[in-house]
């Protein structure tokens, strides 16, 4: 409203969040709404789960015993039995390594991808940066699901192939994101000052430009996780990723289809682990963007 | 609205607006009471921020997201309305920098036809209304002018459309926010010129609200000078001119009289 | 000016949009082509130089053991002997005459069985669409008009659980409900509009959570407009503001975000089919690729492709025609 615009964004910018680490990093939790705390709980236990699976399953989860196949739920088998006499808890539990494992190794693949091309084209700018970006630009707009049956086709199937896939389809958005911050802040001076002062591009960026996009990469892979888990766990259910054996939440749901109207719970576990654990990422994801960058509250969804 | 016997006197009460700031209520606008006359121009004058704006669009209950009426009340004629009610029935608004205070996806016509309608007013006689209003306004060639988009039109077209919807509306009372910001010296001494003509014309009672002393000395009647969110000084304009009372005043009309050393104070 | 030149002025102008919304969808058209010939360009060579063997494929899948003569003869019978470049020339050649291969598996031509499923995949899309912009819509205008309140934190929560839910186990949870428990609706099958909520509702729920999000934030922004102030202090009813000003110009961006959601629900539709036995493509694709079934994933992806780039021109005319800034701008460069 008129000169009230003048009045008042002056005075409420201010307001709203406070600015990015304002505070120590301890008062996360303390500042956090309790679903977050939830929700970090709930990743945790999950982090820890995933870790110690090989030693801290009650039984073994690949143990094919058919004498007690099916079995409900007991004493002994917490969760019951599945088709093949394994027990569902341990094999839950080995799957979050296989489901974490995977989505963490395709995370890691992601932003690397996209730290060096993203800064790359940042970095260089012109007809490098041009050519990056149009690339980009159809990764961007192209379904990443269809684009990840396409490249488990070419590849064949199989966990590796569907990470690769996953890495593929989804690094663009994270070269965006360090080109657009890189490109903003290379006309700073002290950029300038650093390569005056003898250090080499690649230098420069890792000591100047990468700890700026951290907190942004992070709040961007932390809200893209539970999305790349029910991505794996996806094809895996299509039998594209994660192979029979194998304990993995997606090939579970897979293998109780057969049994989904007389055993219902064969298909529930597995799909309330998965659920639980991407909506904690999610919530986690959330929490961290209010608090590490505001700027960020575009839904970002694809 | 336009009944045989218009509203003669507007008068804003004990007006106080307040927003949260870091957990802490702040006060924007403090105990601010107004008195708008039919036939006349109250000048709002003061430095940018300090509520003038704040208190035109608050004592219509219409203030910015975050931002809330505390106290304070608006009577017509001495009887005290609800700001939904007379908001482009009884006061019509016009607002700085047209540009933005149009939607960007909507044509003109669509603009016009949507105040009559919210009046009730017959849909036979509406587009009549509004071309008089336009011509009156100074806009030819209406025809055009209601299949346009703001982003095809000047700034000064777009005030003068502004001017012309608040004209169709017949509130016989208008607030004007800084109407002549933002347009190149020009067209800022047409829309003056056309804003004297018919508020005179029209026996239209005008808040107005300025931080420029040229406007007051072409349209005020009466000044009242705002410093963080209080009125400080209310005298008829020659007297602010001649005689300031106020620091805040004088500043006020020492920053004017040093852009425009060669004018005469009033 | 007469009043028949005034009204002639005004048809003139009405009638130059028009010819530039056909010059600018025109324009649009002629660029499918070549966005489909690059793609190709693409998928062939991605297929061709990945890590297996199509004549090892071939072989396995015809069940022909893999002797060094009877590969020889499989690469001469499939033209991989002949140079990259020859290869892909022969290819769109017979494309152009839509003659996209022979699966390895069944023998038989690759488009006429993957246009004999497609439609039910489509159907199963569209509705899905359909559903998300009916419930996010509504979703989120009233999460918007009730900012931070009871309705806010509701269409918060459904959103939270509809973007963290697998959608193939939502899937089975409907037709456990839906099918087994009250037997409301067919749990399989293609059979009536009755069968076609479950699957179109499982696929939808996430894309239309992230729209009520999107479309929540879209309305909080436009609703700080200097605009839709000045709407109110006409005296607009606040229903009005909120249509006429808030919700016209919050779609906005909903109509550029469809454009995604369309692909997100057709691979969201390639999953769903095999838990409702729903004949569609997806059951026929994933088994192609499952098995290194090379035409019939060079088909089905070029056509996954054709089918978002015109869905995305769609998408394209629909915003040209809602936002005038646009379709000006076009009109301007043209």
């Amino acid at each position: 409203m008129s000169s009230l615009d003048g009045e008042l964004t002056g005075d409420l910018a201010g307001d709203g969040l406070p600015p990015p680490h304002a505070h120590g990093r301890a008062s996360f939790w303390r500042e956090a709404r309790w679903p977050a705390r939830m929700a970090a709980v709930v990743t945790c236990a999950l982090a820890l789960i995933a870790i110690l699976s090989p030693w801290v399953t009650p039984h073994d989860p690949n143990a094919v015993d058919l004498a007690i196949r099916l079995q409900p739920a007991d004493a002994v088998y917490w969760l019951g039995t599945d088709h093949l006499g394994r027990d569902i808890l341990s094999r839950l539990m080995a799957g979050a390594a296989v489901s974490l494992g995977s989505v963490a190794v395709a995370m890691a693949l992601i932003l690397t991808a996209g730290i060096i091309i993203g800064g790359t084209a940042g970095f260089l700018g012109g007809r490098v940066d041009q050519a990056i970006m149009r690339v980009a630009d159809v990764f961007l707009t192209f379904p990443t699901i269809v684009m990840a049956l396409f490249m488990v086709g070419a590849l064949g199937v199989g966990l590796t192939n569907v990470i690769i896939a996953i890495a593929v389809t989804h690094w663009a958005w994270y070269a965006r994101m360090v080109r657009g911050i890189v490109l903003s802040l290379r006309r700073r001076d002290f950029i300038a000052a650093s390569r005056l002062a003898g250090a080499s591009p690649a230098q420069t960026f890792v000591r100047h430009l990468l700890p700026a996009t951290m907190a942004q990469l992070l709040v961007l892979a932390t809200l893209d996780i539970g999305h790349i888990m029910l991505h794996v766990s996806g094809l895996s259910f299509l039998g594209l990723g994660v192979t029979a054996p194998t304990a993995e939440w997606g090939v579970m749901i897979a293998d109780a289809r057969e049994y989904v109207w007389t055993e219902p719970l064969l298909m529930f576990w597995p799909g309330l682990a998965l659920f639980i654990s991407v909506m904690a990422l999610n919530t986690l994801g959330d929490a961290l963007r209010d608090r590490l960058d505001p700027s960020l509250r575009a839904e970002h969804g694809h | 609205m336009t009944s045989s016997q218009s509203p003669r006197r507007l008068v804003i009460r004990n007006l106080g607006v307040e927003t949260t700031r870091h957990g802490v209520a702040v006060t924007l606008v403090d105990d601010v009471s107004l008195d708008v006359r039919a036939g006349e121009t109250l000048a709002l004058v003061g430095a940018s921020g300090c509520g003038k704006s704040l208190t035109c669009a608050a004592s219509l209950d219409a203030a910015p997201p975050g931002v809330r009426r505390t106290t304070g009340s608006i009577a017509i004629d001495g009887v005290e309305q609800a700001p939904a009610d007379i908001r482009g029935r009884l006061v019509a608004t016009i607002l700085q920098n047209p540009r933005s205070a149009f939607n960007p996806v909507r044509t003109m016509r669509q603009h016009a036809m949507e105040g009559p309608a919210a009046r009730g007013a017959p849909a036979a006689s509406r587009e009549q209304r509004v071309r008089a209003a336009m011509a009156d306004a100074g806009l030819e060639d209406v025809d055009r002018i209601l299949d346009l988009h703001p982003f095809e039109m000047s700034g000064g077209m777009l005030q003068r459309m502004m001017i012309a919807l608040a004209l169709a509306s017949g509130a016989p009372f208008l607030f004007a926010d800084e109407p002549t910001t933002d347009l190149d010296l020009i067209v800022q001494r047409d829309i003056l010129n056309l804003l004297l003509r018919l508020t005179r014309r029209q026996g239209l009672g005008v808040l107005l609200v300025t931080h420029d002393m040229g406007v007051v000395a072409a349209l005020a009647d009466r000044v009242a000078v705002m410093d963080a969110g209080r009125i400080i000084e209310t005298a008829r304009v020659m007297d602010i001119f001649n005689r300031p009372t106020h620091p805040v005043t004088r500043n006020l009309l020492d920053a004017h009289l040093s852009l425009y050393p060669g004018r005469s104070a009033a | 000016m007469s009043a028949l030149a005034r009204r002639n002025q005004g048809v003139e102008s009405r009638r130059r949009t028009d010819w530039t919304m056909a010059r600018f969808i025109l324009r649009r058209l002629l660029l499918l082509p070549v966005m489909l010939l690059a793609a190709s360009v693409v998928i062939f060579l991605m297929l061709r130089l990945g890590p297996s063997d199509p004549a090892l494929d071939y072989l396995r899948l015809s069940r022909v053991p893999p002797t060094p003569q009877a590969l020889d003869e499989a690469r001469r019978a499939l033209g991989l002997d002949l140079p990259l470049i020859a290869q892909y020339a022969d290819w769109l050649w017979k494309a152009l005459r839509l003659d996209f291969g022979q699966s390895y598996v069944t023998s038989r031509p690759v488009l006429p069985d993957l246009l004999h499923y497609l439609p039910a995949t489509l159907q199963l899309a569209g509705a899905a669409l359909v559903i998300t912009l009916a419930v996010s819509v509504p979703l989120g205008v009233w999460a918007a008009r009730y900012r931070d309140g009871l309705p806010d934190q509701i269409v918060r929560l459904i959103a939270a659980v509809g973007v963290s839910m697998p959608n193939f186990w939502l899937g089975f949870l409907l037709a456990l409900l839906f099918s087994v428990h009250l037997g409301w609706l067919p749990a399989m099958g293609r059979d009536g509009w009755s069968s076609l909520i479950m699957p179109a509702a499982a696929i939808s729920f996430m894309t239309l959570s992230i729209n009520a999000r999107l479309l929540r934030a879209s309305m909080l922004e436009a609703a700080g407009q200097r605009h839709v102030a000045w709407a109110r202090l006409r005296g607009l009813s606040p229903r009005t503001v909120e249509r006429s000003h808030v919700l016209r110009n919050a779609l906005l961006p909903v109509i550029t975000a469809t454009g995604m959601y369309v692909g997100e629900l057709i691979g969201g539709a390639l999953v769903i089919e095999s838990i409702f036995g729903w004949p569609g493509v997806g059951r026929y694709a994933v088994s192609a690729i499952f098995n290194r079934d090379y035409p019939v994933i060079q088909c089905f992806t070029l056509l996954m492709v054709a089918i978002f780039v015109i869905c995305n021109l769609i998408v394209d005319i629909i915003y040209a025609w809602a936002d005038p800034r646009v379709r000006l701008a076009a009109e301007g460069a043209s």
